[in-house]
């Protein structure tokens, strides 16, 4: 039998493994992203930028709680200028490892969508994601886009509007119907569908002084404790759409990955793994998915993609 | 054994090492390797990470620089804080004379690793400098352990008139053979790193970056692609001069 082929086409993007770094991990500086193309991701993502410069909110911003994490760091980032910059340069560190760059933006208004997606681009990232879905402003910015497929369909066609990239949209799982939410934004034009963001939003106390303990009070729940919702979540969204889905959520191993293509996904985010795992958890993974294949019989990611719905 | 949410620890000492330095000594003990930090959490107030100054029991000294280390500086003994950890890598002990560069609070980390050198028979020189005389922590400390302390202040009112950057210097000059061992501000770190390559003296920084998760996810306290969280906060010469492809990870070598 033939070396299994772990490429998989996103988008008419080609990337070497369907492994992708989620957005929040990692993604803060060209140096990083660049770092974990080294550790053998398939495509990388920035972390979510917005129109202006934040903060984000004081610590405690991430715990882990015991089953994975829980996170409220509030979308810190540099503003969309500085993250021109950054992009490009990640841009240009990425390039000779083949490794395509996700944009990932947020903003607070529909028409905020729109100006930051034309600014990011400027940077020639390989692709757009439109984080509609973070929990951890509600306090602020209101009930996530991702909450509701008007707003959902709106955000994206702004985007749409805005740039030419492929826009890949990042869903919330804290919806009762997000294969809805999915259809309202290929509508629009989304050209891939992100999911899940984080679940919740949830609390951890400290029962010594009966206080929440992150700064936030809530904050969203990401790891091996949400992976059943995630993999259901994208067996949702890829029965409901046509559009290639990025499935995230949990995946920790080999076998998460392949549960998340038979589910339905065409690439695989990690995100809270590189806290279990270090940056390697890449090659990690993606040699632990070469070798389910290898086992299997599997040559082609593709074979493997969807095989529950027959279920 | 990591603590992985914050644990509340009772104080059971507070010393004043100088008008805005003061180290707490709480009821309870960790599991750590000297270099190692906590993330110390006031509810209500904040989290910061801070170095141990010894595993058991937990000791802390904490410079009051603004909002987080004024709370903490409001604890008496019999209050309680709250920490998770140890984090990071600490220091590679060598079996080789020591020297030891401390700048103001940077003598932190650096007093736990004198302790558990000297227990291992090595020989330890100190080079302890601050602005002023009264601004000089944990000298105690580093002679209780069995050090030689080599003491050096900016405005010259106690020891060398100068930086400790050049007391290492003659420490070296003296030990050849030695590995040195730093943690202070930045530019004495780089200063140091310029110099262990320049003499092929083999040495360990602890550095800082603005940190928030402290479990290497976050991004916050990226230097150069190194998580100072999770790759350090003890890195090489190279590292703190920001030299490329020198990951600690095999696959950052690629
Ligand atoms: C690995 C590590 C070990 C440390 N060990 C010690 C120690 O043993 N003793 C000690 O007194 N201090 C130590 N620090 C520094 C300490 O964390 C800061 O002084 C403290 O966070 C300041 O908080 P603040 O609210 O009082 O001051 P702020 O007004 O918030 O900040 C004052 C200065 O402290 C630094 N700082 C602030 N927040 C952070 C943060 N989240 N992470 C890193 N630096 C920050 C910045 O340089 C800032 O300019 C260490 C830092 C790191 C990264
Ligand atoms: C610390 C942290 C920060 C995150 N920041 C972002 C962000 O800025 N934008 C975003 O779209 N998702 C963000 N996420 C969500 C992740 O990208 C991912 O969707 C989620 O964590 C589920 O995947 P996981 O279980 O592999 O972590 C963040 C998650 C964590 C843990």
């Amino acid at each position: 039998m033939t070396a299994p082929d772990l490429s998989v086409p996103l988008c008419g993007v080609r990337l070497g493994n369907p492994l992708v770094l989620a957005s929040g991990i990692l993604g803060t500086s060209a140096e990083l992203l660049e770092r974990v193309a080294r550790c053998g991701a398939g495509a990388v993502t920035s972390k979510s930028c917005g129109p202006t410069p934040r903060a984000g909110h004081p610590n405690p911003t991430v715990l882990a709680w015991g089953h994975g994490l829980i996170n409220a760091v509030g979308l810190s980032n540099p503003g969309a200028d500085e993250e021109v910059r950054i992009l490009r340069d990640a841009k240009a560190r990425l390039a000779p490892l083949g490794v395509p760059l996700i944009a990932s933006i947020f903003a607070e208004t529909v028409q905020g969508f729109g100006d930051v997606a034309r600014k990011v681009a400027e940077a020639a990232p390989d692709f757009i994601e439109v984080n509609i879905s973070c929990p951890n402003v509600e306090a602020e910015f209101g009930r996530p886009f991702a909450a509701d497929a008007r707003d959902a369909a709106a955000v994206t066609a702004a985007v749409r509007r805005a740039v030419s990239l492929p826009i890949i949209v990042k869903l919330s799982p804290n919806v009762p119907d997000i294969a809805a939410i999915a259809r309202a934004v290929e509508g629009e034009g989304a050209d891939a569908i992100a999911a899940i963001n984080t679940l919740g939003p949830g609390m951890v106390i400290d029962t010594d002084s009966g206080k929440p303990i992150l700064a936030n009070r809530t904050g969203g729940v990401s790891g091996p404790a949400i992976r059943p919702i995630a993999v259901r979540c994208v067996y949702d969204v890829s029965r409901a759409v046509r559009v290639p889905v990025i499935g995230i959520g949990g995946v920790t191993c080999g076998r998460d990955a392949v549960e998340m293509i038979m589910a339905g996904a065409t690439a695989v985010g990690i995100g809270s793994a590189v806290y279990y795992r270090g940056p390697e958890v890449f090659a990690a993974i993606r040699e632990e998915l070469r070798g389910f294949m290898e086992t299997h019989g599997y040559s082609d990611i593709s074979q493997m993609r969807g095989l529950a719905h027959d279920a | 054994m990591t603590l992985d949410l914050p644990t509340a620890f009772r104080i059971r000492d507070i010393r004043d090492e100088s008008p805005t330095v003061r180290t707490f000594t709480l009821d309870g003990a960790v599991q750590a390797e000297p270099g190692q930090f906590v993330m110390v959490w006031l509810p209500r107030v904040n989290e910061k990470p801070f170095s141990l100054v010894d595993d058991a029991p937990i000791t802390l000294t904490i410079a009051r620089v603004g909002p987080f280390t004024e709370a903490a500086h409001r604890l008496r003994v019999g209050d309680r804080l709250w920490l998770r950890g140890p984090y990071g890598r600490g220091f590679e002990r060598l079996a080789r004379p020591a020297v030891l560069v401390a700048g103001g609070y940077g003598a932190a980390p650096l007093a736990f690793l004198a302790r558990r050198l000297r227990a291992e028979g090595v020989e330890v020189a100190v080079a302890l400098g601050a602005k002023r005389a009264c601004d000089l922590v944990l000298a105690e400390r580093f002679r209780d352990a069995g050090c030689s302390v080599h003491l050096a202040t900016e405005d010259g009112s106690l020891g060398h008139r100068g930086l400790a950057t050049d007391v290492a210097a003659r420490l070296l000059d003296a030990n050849p053979d030695a590995a040195l061992y730093a943690c202070g501000p930045e530019a004495m770190l780089q200063r140091l790193a310029h110099l262990c390559r320049e003499r092929g003296v083999p040495g360990q920084f602890s550095m800082e970056r603005m940190m928030k998760c402290g479990l290497g996810v976050c991004g916050s306290c990226d230097h150069h692609g190194l998580l100072v969280c999770r790759d350090g906060p003890v890195f090489s010469a190279d590292q703190v001069l920001g030299a490329r492809g020198d990951f600690p990870s095999p696959c950052g070598r690629a």
